[in-house]
């Protein structure tokens, strides 16, 4: 089993990085950027075989190292 | 005094930290491997140092803050032994949750380096108090990822306790309200991104550094 974690800025929280990426963007010619966050994708490669323990044991790393919860959000993507 | 010096793979200011202790104690500090799982007994100061431990992977001081020596680290701090860290040191202290908020990325994308002049907030603090009547000090700044952030509500709670230890004359990283050090409820753990052990002797360019050691003493230099 496989678990895609995608780790995003919370809303209100400046993003230095996506800032200079979006006026990047703009100085190429992409003048329809109006702004850019940049996160971050985990993928986990999982023994587990029961999708629900999964995904609670993902959570459970999510939110003991995985991701910061005082600066961001994350959503769980588990495939087969 | 005895104070001791955390030493994880990648942090580069341990022995900048332990000459400083020297100096200040006349003690050396006894240097702890992260892979320790207890800190010595009667233990007065631990001292967690600068540098890119782990290579600031996933996050600055994420996955240091998991190491075995850090369960003991959070324990002593909770019961009132003092802590202070320095740049990766207060990153790795955020990450253990001693201290509140997020060290980001600078604003300005740029690791910054330079002499950082810094008004002291909070003079009774136990790492201020030997500074006495002097409010501007000037310490250098080598970072990334010093950019401070909490929520308002913590920011407010932070500024009206006393928790704001310094802050920056010329803000080099975007920090929130000038933030540039911090200590927890207790007063007892300091997190600071500007690095006083190397402003504690005059080949530095200046000594004042000195004064958050020499606090920790007791003394009123």
């Amino acid at each position: 089993m496989k678990a895609k974690i995608h780790v995003y800025l919370k809303p209100g929280v400046l993003d230095p990085q996506g800032t200079a990426v979006a006026n990047s963007l703009k100085t190429l010619g992409f003048e329809e950027v109006t702004g850019a966050r940049q996160g971050k994708l985990i993928e986990l490669d999982l023994s587990s075989v029961d999708a629900e323990e999964a995904s609670e044991r993902v959570k459970a790393m999510c939110d003991k190292l995985l991701t910061n919860p005082v600066i961001e959000n994350y959503d769980i993507e588990l495939s087969a | 005094m005895k104070t001791a010096v955390i030493v994880f793979p990648g942090s580069n200011c341990d022995r900048d930290a332990a000459e400083a202790l020297r100096m200040v104690t006349g003690h050396a500090p006894a240097m702890i491997w992260h892979q320790e799982t207890s800190l010595p007994d009667g233990l007065d100061l631990a001292v967690i140092p600068g540098g890119f431990s782990y290579g600031d992977y996933l996050r600055s001081g994420a996955i240091a803050a998991r190491s075995p020596i850090t369960r003991d680290l959070v324990k002593r701090a909770e019961d009132g032994m003092p802590v202070l860290g320095v740049c990766n040191g207060f990153q790795i202290l955020i990450e253990t949750g001693l201290l509140p908020g997020a060290l980001m990325r600078n604003a300005g994308l740029l690791f910054v380096c330079e002499r950082t002049p810094l008004q002291i907030e909070n003079t009774n603090s136990r790492f201020t108090r030997s500074y006495g009547e002097t409010r501007e000090v000037t310490i250098p700044v080598a970072h990334h990822d010093g950019n401070y952030f909490a929520d308002n509500e913590t920011l407010d709670r932070l500024e009206g306790e006393g928790q704001v230890a310094f802050r920056y004359l010329n803000n080099p990283n975007g920090s929130i309200r000038d933030i540039a050090g911090i200590t927890n409820a207790k007063g007892n753990v300091l997190g600071m991104m500007p690095h006083p052990e190397r402003a504690v002797d005059p080949v530095h360019g200046g000594t004042d550094g000195l004064g958050v050691f020499e606090s920790l003493l007791g003394g009123t230099a």
